[in-house]
């Protein structure tokens, strides 16, 4: 290429641009030659570039023919200008357009790399309800790898077909709708049965009706199954939360015989470490490697939480074994104090971004969609679960606090430390609240209030299950998690939780002692 | 408040006195004076001394305001930012001169959060500091917790945040938005052709009074522009409720097939893990957008964005209103934290209850003007159909039932935690306390009516 064909060359490119977009009016256009192929241009252009300058047209039919061109013949193109147009026209304008843009651009996404996008844009066509989109919808459909975007863009041109004019398609597409189980098409099938049960409907209404209440059976009897089974996540899913939080209280109140009632505010200095962590990648790092701050917060959280429980168990907890009470007061007033040192340290809320891939959720089925966040925070709590078995049950350190737990006085002559399990044990509790802070920032928010929100739900999880056991911990979570879970969708979340308040009162009436009741000689010490 | 002068200075004279001597000096004062005078004794020793004696000698004494936000506690997140400007109005206020030539003192109380709290503070400020005004209250339960106490005692509170409405006291200004300002019409919104054209609507809030009662008036709305009843859902969760699975599950199944959107009036810090599940759960902008009522800048600043984009909400006053003296107010507003030192400096942001705030002190200056006098009776007649330029446009207060008549905006969410403004209402919407749909017989009026009254 010669440097002197350079220029005409991006003038030609620039003008066919400018002209594509209806900008650049044909007198403006000097070079013979740019002119030759300007013109060309245009002339196929200009039923578009007519189009939308009547768009703009105060008349409802002149806009609506626009409108509909717009959408046979535009392409993805024709986006930028549509919305500058949209920027700024008037209401009405604004109206006509915005299903252009709509459809021109979910048209484009239906080819994207992503299959969130792709998905997304088969899910938005619906709502134009144009039939072109059906085409698109399935030519989309018979390319695609995903399943999930697959299913949704042959669902969304059925639910298009819905409104077709033609009984035959209607009723192919109400009984394909029942095949895929799609609950979107529910509230329209749901409209069919009731214009077909009316008196003085016609024929083809009645048969509309009778294969929509057939589609709407195997809707419903599928959604009953896919419900359950997401009803079960969520339970187990709040179980694991309450479980992670009541972890560290229960090796504390159940090995230790300290109420710690700054165990929330340990948890809290676990999501501030975690907010920390992530300011410093923010500060410090490349964006590309942000992500990589979660996984840095968990030794963080752990050692900053652990570190501040070891100087809390040094200076307050250590002179009050023993009495009950008076441990209660001091870590209350210990979570007071921390309580209001966040608020006037990090002053206002604080926001803690969730990486990329613990955003979303997968589809596991039709009807079944499990968040990433959640799974990650049951596979977290088993992880959890098993260390401290192992730590417990399995090491020497474990076998130090457990003895110390049973009998202080003979572990001491024994020649056991019990000072430094005393400490080692609040510390690797505190560590472990920490752990739950960390995970809790991936669900709900940072703030100075956090460990006021679940410090009841974790005493109550270890007083149900039992002082002292940790497998009282597990049940009681799983099963006041189950409960609330199932309870929640009829009675609504204000009553949920009062039945399960109430029903933890009653079991312990029943069962004072938990659900694993601690056995032998040091029972009642 | 006038005749006390005399005592005042007096008691500054000693108050200034070297430290060592204060104590006892103070003692001996107490024990000469009468009770009034040990009251305004204490106040001035507590306060700023220095600030006291300078503001005294500038052209009579000063005026003592009253600031009724919780510094600790829950709401402190929220109502920090109100303490915040209202003290930035004062000090705009005492450079340019001050009211009446007088400087004005504020005096600053932490009710903490707890509503009996409040009751006690407010009787504080109204008996012992005796002010002639007071800015303050965020939660609904904290205005009904003060309300008799200014009643009986014919103090005068300016309130700032959006609230229920279905109240009529002469001894509250209310700058924030009644129902009609803020609910009603973002649900019309939503229901118009240009607002997406909404027919099914999950109204989902909080345990408490805000709420309910908003949402009592938008169901009698909806039902009222014949919106089936089987298409408006109602729920509700505790305070701090964290777990929305099964709420984000509920409203799937209510969005599947299109034309719903959520009605959120959740407060304060559930709003995080609500927009989080939403947006874990697949949901989007596009299946059912997410109106909140209570979701502002200083709100978003503890968020993840990236869940909240192209969600709304609907407020009278964004940060980003493009007026001249909104740029002006929110570089204040950021340069004021910045020099005072408070958290988070210069990245604090501006909202609709921090701007109400803040005219509220402006309107009451303006009103103290007009009427020559800081006496609560002749205030608050002047400060009926007071205007003022806020950072968000002319607003006014309206002739009889002391609410203010303002712009409602409906802002969708950036991801830089900003809104942009997608609608704006035609010039000011006039507030209504009562609602036309619960409450379509009763009216407010302070001028040819005892307060609120039946209509005929």
């Amino acid at each position: 290429m010669s440097l002197a064909s350079i220029p005409r060359k991006l003038l030609v490119l620039v003008v066919f641009l400018l002209s594509a977009l209806g900008l650049c009016p044909q007198s403006t256009l000097a070079a013979d030659e740019a002119d030759h192929i300007a013109s060309t241009v245009i002339s196929s252009a200009s039923p578009i570039e007519q189009a939308l300058l009547d768009v703009k047209s105060e008349d409802a039919a002149v806009r609506s023919k626009a409108v509909a061109l717009l959408i046979e013949k535009g392409d993805a193109s024709l986006i930028p200008k549509l919305d500058a147009i949209r920027a700024e026209a008037d209401r009405a304008v604004r109206q006509a357009i915005k299903p252009v843009i709509d459809l021109l651009k979910n048209h484009a996404n239906l080819t994207s790399e992503q299959p969130d996008t792709r998905r997304s844009a088969a899910a938005d066509l619906v709502g134009t309800g144009r039939p072109e989109a059906i085409t698109w919808l399935e030519e989309g459909a018979a390319k695609e790898q995903v399943w999930w975007v697959k299913y949704t863009m042959e669902e969304s041109a059925r639910l298009i077909q819905l409104r077709s004019e033609d009984q035959g398609v209607r009723l192919v597409a109400a009984k394909k709708l029942g095949e895929l189980r799609s609950q979107n098409g529910l509230s329209a099938l749901k409209e069919f049965v009731e214009a077909g049960t009316q008196s003085g409907a016609t024929n083809e209404q009645r048969a509309l009706a009778d294969a929509a209440q057939a589609s709407i059976g195997q809707i419903d009897s599928w959604y009953w199954w896919a419900s359950a089974i997401e009803t079960m996540f969520r339970g187990i899913s709040l179980s694991s939360i309450l479980l992670i939080m009541s972890l560290g209280l229960a090796v504390v109140f159940g090995l230790m015989g300290v109420i710690n009632m700054a165990h929330g505010e340990l948890m809290m200095i676990g999501a501030y470490a975690t907010f920390v962590t992530q300011q410093a990648f923010i500060g410090w790092f490349s964006p590309d490697v942000f992500d990589w701050y979660f996984p840095v917060a968990l030794p963080v959280a752990f050692l900053s939480a652990a570190l501040f429980g070891w100087v809390l168990e040094a200076t307050v907890i250590r002179f009050l074994y023993g009495r009950l009470l008076e441990t209660l007061l001091a870590t209350w007033g210990v979570s007071l104090i921390l309580m209001q040192a966040a608020r006037v340290y990090f002053g206002d809320l604080t926001a803690v971004i969730a990486p990329q891939a613990l955003r979303g959720g997968a589809q596991v089925m039709v009807g079944v969609y499990l968040p990433y966040n959640r799974i990650f925070i049951i596979m977290l709590s088993i992880i959890c679960v098993l260390g401290i078995y192992f730590l417990l049950f399995r090491s020497n350190l474990g076998i130090r606090v457990r003895s110390v737990t049973q009998n202080r006085n003979m572990s001491a002559c024994l020649g056991i430390p019990t000072r430094k399990v005393d400490s080692y044990t609040f510390a690797f509790a505190s560590g472990l609240a920490g752990i739950a802070g960390w995970a809790l920032t991936m669900v709900g928010n940072v703030d100075p209030g956090l460990g006021q929100n679940y410090i009841v739900d974790a005493f109550m999880v270890v007083v149900t299950g039992g002082v002292g056991k940790l497998a009282g911990a597990i049940w009681a979570s799983l099963g006041i998690g189950g409960l609330n879970k199932l309870i929640e969708p009829v009675s609504g979340a204000v009553y949920g939780k009062v039945f399960i308040l109430v029903g933890v009162i009653l079991f312990l009436q029943w069962r004072p002692q938990g659900l694993y009741a601690a056995k032998g000689r040091n029972a009642d010490a | 408040m006038d005749q006390k002068a005399p005592q005042d200075s007096q008691n500054v004279k000693e108050a200034v006195t070297p430290t060592e001597e204060t104590g006892s000096s103070r003692r001996e004062f107490l024990g000469q004076s009468g009770r009034v005078a040990a009251g305004v004794g204490v106040a001035a020793l507590l306060g700023n001394l220095g600030n006291y004696a300078l503001s005294y000698a500038a052209g009579g004494p000063p005026i003592k305001i009253g600031v009724l936000h919780s510094l600790s506690g829950t709401m402190a997140i929220s109502e920090v930012s109100l303490r915040d400007v209202v003290l930035m109005a004062i000090e705009e206020i005492n450079k340019a001169g001050g009211v009446m030539g007088r400087q004005i003192e504020a005096k600053v109380v932490d009710p903490a959060s707890n509503w009996d709290l409040f009751a006690e503070k407010a009787k504080q400020l109204l008996l012992e500091d005796k002010v002639s005004v007071v800015f303050g209250c965020w939660t609904s339960v904290s205005r009904k917790s003060v309300l008799p106490v200014f009643e009986k005692n014919n103090g005068l509170l300016f309130y700032p945040v959006q609230y229920e409405g279905e109240e009529c006291s002469r001894n509250v200004f209310y700058t924030g938005a009644a129902v009609n300002q803020q609910a009603v019409p973002s649900v019309e919104y939503l229901m118009s052709p240009e607002g997406g054209g909404y027919k099914k609507f999950y109204l989902l809030g909080t345990d408490y009074v805000f709420p309910r009662t908003t949402n009592k008036i938008l169901r009698a709305m909806l039902l009222a522009k014949k919106v089936p009843a089987a298409n408006i859902e109602e729920e509700y969760t505790p305070f701090h409720h964290q777990d929305y699975q099964t709420i984000c599950g509920k409203i799937k199944k209510f969005a599947a097939g299109g034309g719903a959107a959520v009605l959120n009036s959740i407060n304060g810090d559930s709003n995080v893990p609500f927009y989080k599940e939403f947006g874990n759960q697949g949901l989007r902008a596009e299946d059912a957008p997410i109106m909140a009522f209570s979701v502002a800048e200083d709100e978003l600043r503890g968020m993840d964005t990236s869940a909240l984009v192209g969600h709304l909400a609907a407020w009278n006053y964004y940060q980003s209103v493009d007026t001249p003296q909104n740029k002006k107010f929110v570089a204040n507003f950021k340069a004021y934290c910045k020099r005072n030192n408070l958290p988070d400096g210069e990245n604090r942001v501006t909202d609709d209850p921090i701007e109400a705030a803040y005219f509220g002190v402006h309107v009451w200056k303006q009103a103290v003007e007009k009427a020559g006098s800081t006496e609560v009776d002749k205030v608050r007649k002047a400060v009926y159909g007071q205007k003022f330029l806020a950072p968000g446009g002319q607003i006014m207060m309206d002739e009889a039932n002391q609410h203010t008549h303002k712009p409602v905006l409906i802002g969708e969410i950036l991801k830089n935690g900003q809104f942009k403004t997608i609608w704006r209402s035609k010039g000011l919407v006039k507030p209504e306390p009562w609602s036309e749909y619960t409450n379509p017989d009763k009216g407010c009026d302070w001028i040819n009516h005892q307060g609120t009254y039946q209509k005929k």
